[in-house]
């Protein structure tokens, strides 16, 4: 096959660098609200009734929803395989915590309205709050632990190999600055959550939920701005020394990286991408506004500009950094060094062309033909057929 | 056995793997018989098909949503346990997971939704549609999963790049239309198509048993039985057997499960029952069937199958083939570019071996200071443990014709003895639930277990393959996983049980309105011979 050459390596590279992103922004965007509406099932809801209308805002979505992280997965593994396979290894335990979360969530939404016995409603409520709220924390930790670098490093044939005991692995990963990121991370999908229960839902439950959203918006922007100043005065960043190409074959040992300077820098040397953190802060305070003015899907949107701005200003503050390592910054992984092969990216491509589109047009009909507010009524009339 | 590292993180593959496959069948055919259903519905406009399709499809999401919830840790296991296997060939593996999940997972996830929630908000023809759309994707999911798995089996399509220490995709389309993928994938689904209408006709047996919901049971049966006749006979035809001379890791496994251990003259005997010794090389109070073997596995009378003493005299040669390219490797590894081409021609030339001098890792940390000694044993090593694959394939295999014969019986009784069933029979089929599920994980264990020692066949060692963890990691997430899904497993089956017993309980005012007048309709009809009446 020669077609593939149609598109230079590095191109692609930075291509799917991009889908990446768009794969973890969908992820936040989608699943981020049933996050949040689960984190915010026992505050939002306090009589049974009111909670099966919760889950029911977003009953017939999550399925499509969790897809994008499982699709987040699979695109991992398809277009960045060295990423895959030491993120997924290095944060083991952390992996496991959010997997049993993923795990038990479907199963409480299936199974907490097949019995009348409030004692297991109430077990299946708080079993929804923990895998809710637990992994928003976690992915937010998650990057925290990016951004600082990751204490892996490589073998001559690329076996990766980490530091430390298992219980310092996971405690580790534990650090104030990641804390902070956790809770940017907690606060953003919460709000995000009470944004689509503002849309979804009306008297009481709504009320509740615009109250403790407008609070959570203003904690998440607020964390950011702090997380900005500790990255510009606390932590150091990388940088890649030396020669070398874009285009080459992904080998982490190829290449030289050393710590220096802040990774603030990069907005001084592409101004452009201010808008990324600017947005992520307007759109934030936007959210908080139109919660407590009651405006409902305006405030979706502008909950949704608000995640956009906040992850993609981490990428592209890190580009071309993926993750480098705290121990070991020769074997840090980046856009020119941890992608798949030429001809791999380019067959992934052209599915992704193909199927994306197809599936933002049939996921916007779902959304289309279940378009309403979810009522008390609706829950009572249909209780055989609804969660 | 001792449990490191490799032996814990292959446990736990095993065990998520095989529970996740306890949902997964099931799925996969009553997503299907559910939407025949509902297309008879939408046909007929008769109420009690509706019904049908609420009850089946109620009973498909409880199902379904474990299935969903254990393929998240399918997905997300082989970078966690299997670290450099990621690596190593997550340039060719990788990819027909995301395309599964691009093409097929999105498909059927975003419209399992609406088939639940969208009964009002649909028109008639609109809901059938979803529901099709729900199957389809739940079998293209299982093509995407079985073309990866397929790869694994047989490994088309790459080679291994010196620069960057992987396998590479070379041609996309071999990895797709791969013959052990594709025969995979029949006999995989089919496997799933007779496990929905074991489960159907079941289900509906013990209704008719009870004398409950006798009309939903008996139009259940008959559908259920025409397409599991059809997919038993699919299963055990279309085995995925035609994939067993590819290469000499599925050679050896098809000589595993044979026991066969010697080269016989063709063609070969097939060894109906027997105890296989591995030490001795032998099998004890064997019973042979002459001619069958050399017929399953070549289908002709004149070639030979070659025997597992010969297949290993072929894994030694690959070994010191794989020692030269190891060799040349090294030197590679390091020149990179600046590379005398005759090494690098060297290594291109014995490169399609590298994988049996890894086999050495285990005796040694570099295989070219192996002895002959441990070259002869790392040769003995591509011989998987006989006798679990030996009988794992004859439960396989006899619960498939059993399959046949129920799925026979059943459609004759509904076709041609107007759907009445001797009780004997229906205690029969409510008893058999349990057997698609059993000789579907024999299955898996022939296929996975068969395919050791290799992760990938004749690419990467199963030893090799595993991330650096410590042991407590894996076994805290191998305990947490087997709580968990103990837990999960026990509150599925009690749900089940629960919704089974129920009965269905939608649409059912309308369905015994319609029913009454249906009654009066046939009663009418004087002189009408009660057989020859349509089955509504």
């Amino acid at each position: 096959m020669i077609l593939h050459e149609l598109l230079s390596y590095e191109i692609l590279r930075v291509i799917w660098w991009g889908l990446l992103g768009i794969l973890l922004i969908g992820f936040a965007m989608t699943d981020g609200f049933d996050m949040g509406v689960a984190a915010l099932l026992p505050f939002a809801g306090k009589t049974d009734l009111e909670r099966r209308v919760v889950i029911n805002t977003v009953g017939p979505v999550w399925e499509g929803n969790q897809v994008w992280f499982i699709l987040g997965g699979g695109a991992i593994f398809a277009a960045w395989p060295p990423l895959y396979a030491v993120s997924f290894s290095g944060f083991y335990l952390a992996m496991f915590a959010v997997l049993a979360c993923f795990i038990v969530r479907p199963v409480a939404f299936k199974y907490r309205s097949k019995k009348d016995d409030p004692k297991w409603r109430s077990r299946w409520d708080w079993a929804l709050f923990v895998s809710g709220a637990a992994p928003a924390l976690l992915f937010g930790v998650a990057v925290g632990n990016v951004i600082q670098g990751v204490p892996f490093s490589f073998t001559d044939d690329l076996h990766s190999v980490y530091q430390g005991a298992w219980y310092t692995k996971f405690i580790g990963l534990l650090d104030p600055f990641s804390i902070l990121a956790g809770l940017v991370s907690l606060a953003m999908l919460v709000t995000h959550g009470a944004a689509w229960l503002s849309v979804k839902t009306d008297g009481a439950v709504q009320a509740r939920a615009r109250a403790i959203g407008s609070v959570f918006a203003l904690i998440s922007v607020a964390g950011y701005i702090l997380a900005g100043l500790w990255l510009a005065y606390g932590i150091e960043g990388y940088r890649i020394i030396g020669d070398y190409v874009t285009g080459g074959p992904s080998n982490p040992l190829h290449f030289n990286v050393e710590r220096s300077a802040s990774w603030l820098s990069a907005y001084a040397e592409r101004p452009w991408i201010t808008i990324a953190p600017a947005l992520g802060i307007i759109g934030g305070l936007l959210t908080f506004l139109g919660l407590r003015a009651g405006r409902e899907v305006s405030t979706l949107i502008f909950s949704k500009l608000s995640i956009l701005g906040v992850i993609s200003s981490v990428g592209l503050m890190m580009f071309p950094f993926i993750l480098p390592s705290s121990i070991d910054p020769q074997s840090s992984l980046l856009v020119w060094n941890a992608s798949s092969s030429h001809l791999t990216l380019f067959i992934m491509l052209v599915c992704a062309a193909i199927f994306m589109p197809l599936i933002l047009a049939y996921t916007a009909w779902v959304y289309k033909v279940l378009w309403g507010k979810v009522t008390e009524k609706d829950v009572a009339e249909n209780s055989h057929s609804l969660y | 056995m001792e449990f490191g590292i490799v032996e814990l993180s292959r446990l736990q593959f095993a065990l998520t793997a095989m529970y996740h496959f306890l949902f997964v069948p099931l799925t996969l055919g009553l997503s299907i018989l559910v939407a025949i259903m509902e297309t008879v519905y939408v046909m007929t406009n008769r109420p009690i098909w509706r019904q049908m399709t609420k009850f089946w499809g109620m009973l498909f999401g409880i199902n379904f949503a474990l299935g969903v919830a254990t393929g998240i840790t399918m997905e997300f296991q082989f970078g966690m346990n299997w670290s450099y296997y990621s690596h190593y060939v997550g340039d060719v593996f990788g990819a027909p997971l995301a395309i599964e999940g691009l093409m097929a997972f999105f498909l059927e996830a975003t419209f399992v939704g609406l088939f639940f929630f969208g009964w009002d908000r649909l028109s008639k023809v609109a809901h059938l549609v979803v529901a099709w759309l729900v199957a389809i994707g739940s079998n293209f999911s299982a093509l995407w999963i079985l073309i990866a798995n397929g790869w694994m089996q047989n490994p088309v399509g790459a080679e291994f790049n010196p620069m960057t220490m992987r396998m590479e995709m070379t041609d996309f389309f071999a990895v797709l239309f791969n013959e052990v993928a594709q025969a995979k994938f029949v006999h995989t689904v089919s496997a799933g198509y007779v496990t929905a209408s074991v489960f159907v006709i079941g289900v509906s047996a013990w209704y008719l048993l009870r004398g409950r919901h006798t009309e939903l049971a008996r139009r259940s049966i008959t559908v259920a039985s025409a397409f599991g006749l059809a997919s038993a006979f699919s299963v055990v035809l279309l085995g995925d057997e035609s994939g067993y001379d590819t290469s000499l890791n599925q050679k050896m496994k098809m000589a595993a499960i044979e026991a066969m251990w010697e080269t016989e003259p063709a063609p070969a005997s097939f060894t109906l029952f027997g105890f296989p010794d591995q030490e001795a090389r032998e099998t004890k109070w064997a019973i042979h069937v002459p001619y069958v073997m050399g017929l399953i596995g070549t289908r002709s009378l004149t070639e030979e199958i070659p025997g597992i003493a010969q297949l290993v005299e072929q894994a030694e040669g690959r070994i010191r083939s794989g020692l030269i390219a190891y060799d040349a490797l090294m030197v590679v590894r390091e020149q990179r570019e600046a590379t005398d081409p005759a090494v690098m021609a060297t290594f291109e030339e014995h490169s399609a071996d590298l994988g049996f001098a890894f086999l050495l890792r285990k005796y040694v940390d570099d295989p070219r200071t192996a002895s002959e000694d441990q070259i002869r044993a790392a040769a003995n090593d591509t011989v998987p443990t006989v006798w679990p694959l030996f009988w794992a394939f004859r439960i396989m295999v006899a619960l498939g014709m059993g399959f046949i014969v129920t799925m026979a019986y059943f459609f004759w009784r509904t076709s041609f003895r107007g759907m009445r069933y001797p009780r004997w029979s229906l205690h029969v089929a409510v008893w058999m639930i349990p057997a698609p599920w059993i000789a579907a994980e024999m299955g898996w264990i022939v296929a996975e277990f068969g395919r050791q020692p290799w992760t990938v066949d004749g690419v990467l060692p199963t030893a090799m393959s595993v991330s650096a963890l410590s042991v407590t990691e894996v076994a805290l997430t191998l305990a947490g996983f087997i709580a968990f899904y103990t837990v999960l497993f026990i509150i599925e089956m009690g749900l089940m049980l629960k919704y089974i017993r129920k009965g269905p309980f939608q649409d059912v005012e309308e369905t015994e309105a319609w029913m009454q007048r249906h009654q009066n309709r046939l009663v009418g009809r004087r002189n009408a011979d009660a057989i020859a009446q349509p089955a509504e």
